[in-house]
């Protein structure tokens, strides 16, 4: 078995040993040109430009403005509103104006902040109440509804109101965004850190009026993506691609750090009203949710983020009647793009804090009203009329909360707080559902070529992306198991738009479970095709010939792979094949809010306890037990490691990672100094990390889970115990997030 | 001005002198095509270009953890580095990093291999504050942490190359005379300093200025002398964070334990207490502590020295007592009973930026505040004492009544500012507050805080 196995990662020793290059690590050709952004000092004005102080700085080879573009000024993903450097008008602090082209990465940074632009100010909408006033919005508000809402919300027998304020996040990728371009005979050659390099070279071919054909988009990993190099890779490979035919010389691109927090968009700061009605019991009746999606200025992948944060309104519980309105609003601010989770944590986020209000207001453990609202097993309703038919949070969280000893925790905290004044501690327990697939249906399906070499060595490519959780090997572990080999016989090449075509972004978790999928079909292929040769060659039925440990068995006589290989080859027999998978069952209508867009639903729970200092806010998650599905694993070791990374993630969106803008726009924590990620002793002190020990009732790849989002919501698990020290020290437990220590403070000033 | 000479994974390798503001991590990556060592930040945060740095120190090797990003090549005359290149690839370090799964996107791994590698060699067991300088974006640190204990039972692999000798032949280059320094800053005023550049580097690698002339004094031995001096302890100004801290470990236990969050490791093993005082930032960390300790510093401009008290240094935002071509040569900590209290706060409690730092120092005769200085940065344009709050607990009782009056007085003393680390109000509270905590640490046994206090 190639699967269900703890391999470590494919470019492990090569991460160890600095050998693993990423895209700034390339040697380039002598001649190479580097480019940089002058931007926007501005969030919203008209303005004139004169470039030339930075035509005249040292270094500098080339400058370019809007109409020196050849081609579509545009690096949206798909609305066309995106301009590459903009025209006329800026947006926000940080939009691209001009295209610095140097001899030096640093001679291009230094000339890019010599632009005299002359600005004619407008007032810009830099926060959601001021979009919200202004009523700047992308289109009318969406909604979904099941049963009536507001007439159940009027006959239940117990309410709560309130609204909550939801930061956004910076994706901190450790590895910058960063791009070169190699121009080959007027076709053009792009390397690039991003999750879709097939969006890449559509941008990249627009931007050149080329066809899709003479552009060709290379990715073999990237130094981390999370969602921000979905799109945001855009504008650095298309500055490239279009200097690199416009000079005849090779281009490179990278954004230095504080740049590309000042550029890039970043995940969505949401405002969630909400009023719940239900019984004595705690059990939701109804709910009403109006989510408010700060999107910045331009549309990214804003529509589907807040879908999918409606489509996650729910979580785990089953809300017989409920409406979900959801507002886009429009800023002069970083335009927002994916993030792992794609709005779903958010969603999430406001009907937790629901359940936490119901708790509070009826005097329960929160943990009880959460179980008397998980969907049953099958066969009941998301507000978005899909039945649940593989619910397991009832299961799964009872387990979860034995083995974390959730109950005896509880009454321990509340003798530990009885004895100490200033250090108080919580818990909480807070599971997910988490759906996957695609929202935009035509995106799940993916392409894998596979070649199988007359010496039995198999080349391997697939259409997804490696961003540091493990897909080539995951995939490389699928081929390894169609084929009977050890996976180091596999090989894994770089994400190339001219071997696999077509391709969906690596995003939506999908990656094992589309790509994994397309490998297996490719290599069931050739495999295919050498069993019916074996089976004429050794007059045997191909029942009789199996694939293991490296060997072929036919009718009883073992040869080795390789040999079957060869006999194959010289046979004329092809060994090399595509493959193509299709997510099936999915059919969706957005605007409708109806219908199944999802394949199935992933299944998880973390059980977290914090201690919280009353005199500063400070405080520290002292353990955290985790149990999390992800159907039969394809390799444990990298799940648990996703699970592990996302947790942590997920705990620093919700308490020490705090975006702020000053009021003309300008991000004030645009750089590491300011904007603070998780460092390794923000990791609980206890850890606790296991696999539900279950298959995917829908036929993935070996019935596993996808695992990249779900468990990013584990974090959540800390803030509801951070709210639970909260309460008990008297303070006014229901805050907005993050939950720094300065609103955990605050909130303890009565 | 002589080449710059250092040895490089074990080759003696010579820069011209009009490289010395070259960031090491330019040089390894642009002119060595090393790039193992990764650029994250370009500011020190991330810790992606982390390299081990040796110097022989009182005839001994010594390794440390540096960020090559904003380390400068003048600063590497006669030292010794090593990149994630140089290990060989089957360093126990790297092997624990693939058993337990250390590396998923893999960036910031290089920089994580060499911090542990440093850490290993040193026998460290501290693994949290060793990596506080690494960030990891993917793997949430526990595998990391794994490795990092599982490989304490590994031993130091024998080197590859004598890093001793190769650096001998290389010492007399290194190293600057203090006295003809003080001579040569004194007509030279618009030299930059540089000590450990973790704050300078920042000047080259996102304000972009190209200053024309500097003075690398971390070359200079006699700054980072420690004495015992009747009435206390002189301290170079060239002395590193990290040493400060092992200085204090036992005679200012909460100071060093400040220290322990000061920057990280790599910064801490970079940056001097010269230069935390003299960059003058209201926020920098050591002058809260030193004024309760009532330090004073020497002033040194060619032969010529004062010495002031270090509250006095600090005029307004930016404006420090300090003459065109004057340095500071030490900080002279008097001799005293421990009754100091010093408290960070900050958003992350490793290797940030403090909200606010406060010090506390007080002596209680008979149940009565016979002496109180209290400090903070980040409450005002300058490190600044409470004088106010400080006047209303001498001569009283020291109980909880006391502290309530004191605790007003605070308003009285200072006027903070609301930024993206904190508003006025959050920071007048948490000042408040922690009188309170002081109080409570010194008289009460219950604890108080949830990282750095008695357990």
């Amino acid at each position: 078995m190639s699967v269900a196995k703890s391999i470590p990662h494919d470019s492990g020793q090569g991460h160890v040993s600095g050998a693993a290059r990423y895209v700034d690590d390339y040697p380039m050709p002598a001649d190479t040109v580097h480019l940089a952004f002058g931007l926007s000092a501005n969030a919203h004005a008209d303005f004139t430009l004169d470039i030339s102080v930075v035509r005249a700085a040292e270094g500098v080879i080339d400058v370019l403005v809007a109409s020196d573009l050849p081609g579509e000024n545009d690096v949206s993903p798909a609305a066309r509103d995106e301009p590459l450097l903009a025209v006329d008008v800026v947006h926000y602090i940080g939009q691209p104006i001009f295209l610095v082209v140097a001899d030096t990465h640093l001679n291009a940074r230094r000339a890019a902040r010599l632009g005299r632009v002359s600005y004619t100010e407008k007032t810009p909408l830099v926060t959601l109440d001021q979009a919200i006033a202004a009523g700047s919005s992308f289109g009318e508000p969406l909604t979904f509804a099941i049963g009536d809402a507001e007439n159940a919300l009027k006959n239940a027998p117990h309410a709560v109101s309130g609204t909550m304020e939801i930061g956004g996040q910076e994706h901190f990728y450790l590895e910058g965004q960063a791009a070169y371009a190699l121009p080959e005979e007027g076709d053009v050659r792009v390397v690039s850190s991003t999750q879709h390099p097939s969006e890449i070279q559509h941008k990249v071919a627009e931007a050149l009026h080329l066809p899709f054909h003479a552009v060709r988009v290379e990715t073999r990993r990237m130094g981390g993506g999370f969602g921000g190099k979905e799109s945001q890779g855009n504008a650095l490979a298309v500055s490239c691609a279009v200097v690199a035919l416009r000079l005849d010389r090779p281009a490179k691109m990278r954004y230095d750090r504080d740049d590309d927090m000042i550029i890039t968009g970043k995940r969505h700061d949401f405002r969630i009203k909400y009023r719940a009605g239900f019984g004595p019991d705690g059990k939701i009746e109804s709910v009403v949710f109006e989510h408010f999606v700060k999107c910045g200025w331009a549309l990214d992948l804003s529509h589907p983020v807040a879908d999918r944060a409606m489509l996650h309104a729910d979580n785990a519980y089953h809300l017989p009647n409920a409406k979900i309105v959801s507002h886009r609003l429009r800023t002069n601010t970083q335009s927002n793009t994916a993030y792992r989770g794609f709005g779903g944590p958010q969603g999430i986020l406001g009907i937790e804090r629901v359940i936490e209000h119901i708790a509070s207001d009826l005097g329960l453990d929160p943990l009880t009203v959460r179980q008397a609202n998980f969907y049953a097993a099958k066969g009941e309703l998301t507000p978005y009329h899909m039945e649940v038919e593989d619910s397991i949070s009832a299961e799964l969280v009872a387990q979860l909360a034995d083995s974390a000893g959730y109950k005896t925790r509880r009454v321990e905290i509340a003798k530990f707080n009885a004895g100490s004044k200033v250090v108080k501690r919580g818990i909480s327990l807070v599971p997910v559902k988490f759906g996957i697939s695609f929202t935009l249906t035509f995106l799940n399906q993916a392409g894998a070529l596979v070649h199988v070499y007359a010496d039995g060595s198999v080349q391997l490519n697939h259409g997804g992306t490696e961003m540091g959780q493990g897909l080539n090997t995951k995939v490389a572990q699928v081929a390894a198991q169609v084929f009977g080999l050890g996976v180091e016989t596999i090989k894994i090449t770089a994400t190339d738009t001219g071997k696999v075509p077509n391709t969906s972004a690596t995003a939506a978790s999908s990656g094992a479970d589309l790509n994994g999928m397309a490998c297996k079909d490719a290599c069931e292929k050739i495999r295919t095709r050498m069993m019916r040769f074996l089976g004429e060659r050794y007059d045997c039925g191909q029942e009789d010939i199996r694939f293991e440990a490296g060997n072929v068995t036919i009718a009883g006589e073992v040869i080795s792979f390789a040999e079957a290989a060869a006999m194959a080859y010289q046979a004329r027999v092809s060994l090399s094949a595509t493959g193509f998978y299709k997510t099936p069952k999915l059919k969706w209508d957005r605007l409708e809010g109806k219908g199944r867009p999802f394949l199935y639903f992933s299944y998880g729970a973390a059980v977290s306890e914090v201690e919280l200092d009353t005199l500063t806010g400070e405080n520290r998650i002292l353990r955290t037990d985790i149990l999390h599905d992800v159907g039969n694993s394809l390799n444990p070791a990298l799940d648990i490691g996703q699970i592990e990374g996302a947790f942590v993630q997920g705990a620093g969106w919700l308490t020490i990672e705090e975006l702020r803008w000053a009021d003309d726009g300008r991000l004030l924590t645009a750089a590491p100094a300011t904007y603070k990620i998780p460092c390794a002793s923000d990791a609980p002190d206890q850890l606790n990390v296991a696999l539900w020990d279950g298959a995917n009732r829908e036929k993935t790849i070996y019935r596993s889970k996808a695992v990249g989002e779900p468990p990013f919501v584990h974090g959540m698990s800390v803030f509801m115990a951070l709210s639970a020290a909260l309460a008990a020290a008297g303070g006014q437990r229901h805050i907005d997030a993050p939950a720094t220590a300065e609103r955990l403070l605050m909130a303890l000033q009565n | 001005m002589p080449d710059i000479s250092f040895v490089l994974n074990g080759e003696v390798v010579r820069v011209p002198q009009d490289g010395e503001a070259t960031t090491l991590l330019d040089y390894l990556r642009l002119t060595r095509g090393l790039t193992g060592t990764k650029e994250g930040c370009n500011e020190g945060d991330c810790g992606a270009c982390t390299v081990m740095l040796a110097s022989v120190e009182e005839g001994a090797l010594a390794h440390r953890a540096v960020n090559a990003c904003i380390l400068l090549l003048g600063q590497l005359a006669g030292k010794s580095v090593t990149t994630v290149e140089a290990l060989g690839g089957d360093h126990p370090v790297q092997a624990a990093m693939v058993e337990h799964h250390g590396s998923q996107c893999g960036f910031c791994t290089p920089g994580i291999v060499m911090s542990l590698t440093a850490s290993h060699r040193n026998g460290r067991q501290d693994h949290e504050d060793v990596l506080a300088g690494n960030l990891c974006r993917c793997t949430g640190y526990v595998p990391i942490l794994k490795a990092a204990k599982a490989v304490l039972a590994a031993e130091v692999p024998t080197a590859r190359y004598d890093e001793k000798a190769l650096m001998k032949p290389l010492a007399d280059t290194g190293f600057i005379d203090l006295d003809s320094f003080a001579d040569w800053y004194a007509k030279n005023p618009d030299a930059v300093l540089v000590g450990g550049a973790t704050e300078v580097g920042l000047i080259l690698t996102k304000e972009l200025k190209q200053p024309e002339k500097f003075a690398f004094i971390n070359r200079i031995k006699a700054l980072q002398v420690v004495e015992r001096e009747i009435g206390g302890l002189r301290i170079g100004a060239g002395v590193l964070l990290a040493r400060l801290q092992g200085l204090m470990a036992d005679k200012h236990p909460q100071f060093a334990e400040m220290l322990r969050r000061f920057g990280s490791e790599q910064v801490r093993n970079s940056a001097t207490i010269g230069g935390n005082i003299a960059n003058g930032s209201p926020i920098a960390d050591t002058p809260p502590a030193l004024i309760a300790l009532e330090a004073s510093i020497t002033l040194r401009k060619g032969g010529k020295r004062r010495e002031i008290l270090l509250e006095h240094f600090y005029q307004s935002y930016g404006v420090q007592d300090q003459a065109e071509g004057e340095f500071i040569e030490s900080v002279f900590i008097p001799e005293q009973a421990d009754t100091l209290g010093v408290y960070k706060i900050s958003k992350r409690f490793d290797q940030d930026i403090s909200t606010l730092c406060g010090a506390f120092n007080i002596e209680v005769k008979g149940g009565v505040v016979s002496k109180a200085r209290i400090a903070f940065g980040g409450m005002a344009a300058t490190p600044k004492r409470a004088k106010t709050v400080e006047a209303a607990l001498v001569g009283q009782p020291w109980n909880e009544a006391s502290i309530a009056t004191a605790q007003a007085a605070f308003a009285e003393d200072y006027t903070p500012l609301s930024d993206q680390r904190g508003s006025a109000a959050y920071r007048m509270i948490l000042a408040q507050n922690l009188l309170k905590r002081y109080f409570l640490e010194q008289t009460g046994t219950e604890r108080v805080r949830v990282v750095g206090g008695a357990s």
